[in-house]
């Protein structure tokens, strides 16, 4: 960190790096996701002081509770960010989705799991629809799925009939977001999370200094280590001393964790950040950039049919409001406020959940304090104007700094 | 070096006509092994349309290509890419989200082994391993192959840009004004690069608009007017002021190099 250290920097940088600049790395590399944790201490801390049971056990496993839809719609709506692009019928189709399982499920005696199939084949096959007319047919994507969001509402009402709403009893589909794990299935799940990613980090870093690459360093390594086991053992404590670890949970965690293994590790996810970035510079490298337009689109389509399904489970309903109100414009703007581009190639899936995570606390907070929904309605848009706002400064910045 | 043998790249008769504009007028031209072409003329003579003739987006109406001395019809990028032919263009459709490596290797990712293809992961160790490989036999100084291509210097992007085209193994290199828009330094950078080019054997034809470049790299000048070639001059024994009269037309008449096309 200070300048005697000059005869042994060429040895630090033949080495790695030294510790300051691995701290700065770890901080650079996730600047915008630190902003968002330090925003949600920082309300966690208002509302903490406001109300008490803000930070009780009960009532952070029912926050988690509540994003979970809006955490998976999220996971379809950073791909289609990514993309440079919006999809404005996520809502909708995640009330339509939602409304074909409950039908086929009650009405019809479907099975389940084929009623569960059925929604997201849904979902896939409107993403298709809206991705082929929009690369197709060069249609900007808001005006595409603006005209979903209309269509798909109609659907959702055409497909309720008459009585505008149905009960859902299947113990299956019910139990999505009513199941709640033993302690020890809580415990198991924390240590099959931690030690598989320890084992990632000591595979990939073993990989790169066989390769002689090795120049990430091991402190930035171990700190991200012992932040994400904390971070589990932390959350699997407080879930436990409450209902326990809920299954809804576990499938929105393994959504994004697989969702953003295939956003960051695989050919489709790096061309996805190709054609946000330059799709003209893909199409030359010989990527079939309409292809990917369409598979992000049957994505955020399946994501928000997946959404709608736990939606349904969690009220153990469908009605003529689902996917309406504020849900859709929530899963836009909780990837947004986490640090995901609305400009295209620039995020992760992560922020599907930090974002969630942040929309959800404010929410469930005011709701605490029986706050009204004026006043929840205009404080949610003022902190979606704020982080736009700092991560617009942000981009100023890195440009002056000679970063786009 | 081997200028001697057939020419690696021969264009001969070739034309192109724009509805009422004739674009290219039986142009010949060649390139060899190991020679750099500079390429030159006024905004509209036809350099752009030549290069995108011989990189498959415009298709020729009249006229030969041949490659290697076999004739050949370049009808998609695809084909010029699959004879090995590749081009750099002006606005080095490069990713600037993606770092150095990932926009190498945009287009053909290697992939670690495994069974199934989507849950394969990159194999990005291989990929920056080759990168540095790359970059170090070509000379090329960037800071971190992992930092974002839009934080590179001009001077670097073009490098890169350049760098990316030689993954395909190409033996024919197209420059779409590489010296474009930089500084000084920069600049020498590039021509360096475009030295090593030709120590690798390869045929480089670089369109320039800078006079000085060409001459600093190239070992031939081929100037069109107005579509049709306007001469074919040694760099060595030719001066820069012959260069620009064959470019305007002007002031040529006692000039020994004069295509007998342009008599007709």
């Amino acid at each position: 960190m200070s300048a005697s250290e000059a005869p042994g920097a060429e040895e630090a940088k033949a080495k790695g790096i030294s510790p300051g600049q691995a701290m700065r790395r770890l901080v650079q590399g996730d600047l915008s996701s630190v902003r968002v944790v330090l925003g949600l201490v920082v309300i966690a801390i208002i509302f903490q002081v406001q109300e008490p049971r803000f930070l009780s056990a009960q009532n952070l496993t029912n926050l988690m509770l509540q994003i979970t839809t809006i955490g998976l719609i999220s996971v379809g709506v950073v791909y289609v960010l990514l993309l440079g692009e919006i999809d404005l019928s996520v809502g909708a189709v995640s009330g339509l989705s939602a409304a074909v399982m409950a039908v086929l499920s009650v009405s019809h005696g479907w099975n389940p799991y084929l009623a569960i199939a059925a929604a997201v084949l849904v979902g896939a096959s409107i993403g298709f629809l809206q991705g082929s007319l929009f690369s197709r047919f060069a249609i900007p994507s808001f005006v595409v799925t603006l005209a979903g969001l209309l269509a798909w509402e109609g659907a959702l009402l055409q497909v309720l009939g008459k009585t505008g709403s149905l009960n859902i009893n299947d113990p299956v589909i019910t139990g999505l977001a009513n199941t709640f794990y033993s302690a020890t299935v809580g415990w198991i799940f924390a240590a099959v999370t931690i030690g598989t990613y320890g084992a990632v980090l000591a595979l990939g870093y073993r990989k790169r200094v066989a390769a002689g690459l090795a120049e990430g360093g091991q402190l930035a390594l171990i700190v991200r280590f012992v932040l994400l086991a904390a971070l589990v053992i932390g959350a699997v404590t407080i879930l436990n001393s409450d209902r326990g670890v809920p299954l809804a949970v576990m499938i929105l965690l393994g959504f994004v964790v697989g969702m953003e293994y295939i956003a960051k590790r695989t050919t489709f996810g790096r061309h996805v950040f190709a054609v946000g970035g330059n799709a003209e510079a893909a199409r030359r490298a010989g990527i079939r950039v309409n292809r990917v337009r369409i598979a992000v689109f049957m994505i955020s389509g399946s994501m928000a049919a997946i959404g709608g399904v736990m939606a349904a489970s969690r009220l153990f309903a469908v009605n003529q409001n689902s996917g309406g109100n504020e849900l859709l414009l929530l899963a836009i703007a909780g990837p947004v406020i986490a640090g995901t581009s609305l400009f295209g190639g620039r995020g992760s899936v992560w922020t599907a959940l930090l974002g969630a995570l942040v929309i959800g606390s404010i929410s469930n907070g005011m709701d605490l304090l029986s706050l009204s929904s004026a006043v929840k309605l205009m404080v949610t848009g003022g902190v979606l104007l704020l982080a736009v706002l700092v991560d617009a400064v942000a981009r100023q910045q890195r440009q002056t700094s000679g970063r786009v | 070096m081997s200028a001697a043998g057939t020419p690696l790249l021969e264009l001969e008769g070739v034309s192109k006509r724009f509805g009422p504009v004739q674009a290219l007028d039986r142009v010949d031209f060649a390139v060899s092994a190991g020679e750099v072409v500079g390429l030159v003329g006024d905004n509209g003579a036809g350099k752009s349309t030549m290069v995108k003739a011989i990189a498959g987006i415009n298709t020729i109406d009249d006229g030969v290509i041949r490659f290697e001395g076999e004739e050949v019809s370049i009808s998609s990028p695809q084909d010029a890419t699959g004879l090995g032919i590749a081009t750099v263009y002006q606005d080095l459709a490069l990713c600037d989200n993606l770092d150095v490596v990932n926009n190498l290797f945009l287009g053909r990712e290697e992939v670690a082994p495994g069974f199934g293809r989507a849950s394969r992961q990159l194999d990005e160790v291989k990929m920056e391993h080759e990168t540095a490989d790359l970059l170090s036999n070509l000379a090329v100084t960037i800071p971190s192959l992992r930092s974002e291509v839009g934080t590179l210097s001009g001077g670097q992007r073009q490098q890169v840009a350049v760098a990316r085209s030689l993954l395909g193994e190409p033996k024919v290199v197209l420059l779409d004004e590489p010296t474009a828009a930089l500084g000084v330094p920069q600049t020498k950078q590039v021509l360096a690069l475009i030295r090593r080019l030709r120590e690798r054997d390869l045929g480089v034809v670089v369109i320039s608009h800078n006079l000085v470049d060409v001459f600093e790299i190239a070992d031939r000048v081929f100037v069109l007017r107005l579509g049709r070639s306007a001469g074919n001059f040694t760099a060595s024994d030719t001066t820069e002021e012959q260069v620009i009269g064959a470019i305007t037309g002007l002031g040529d008449r006692d000039k020994e190099a004069q295509p007998t096309e342009e008599k007709r």
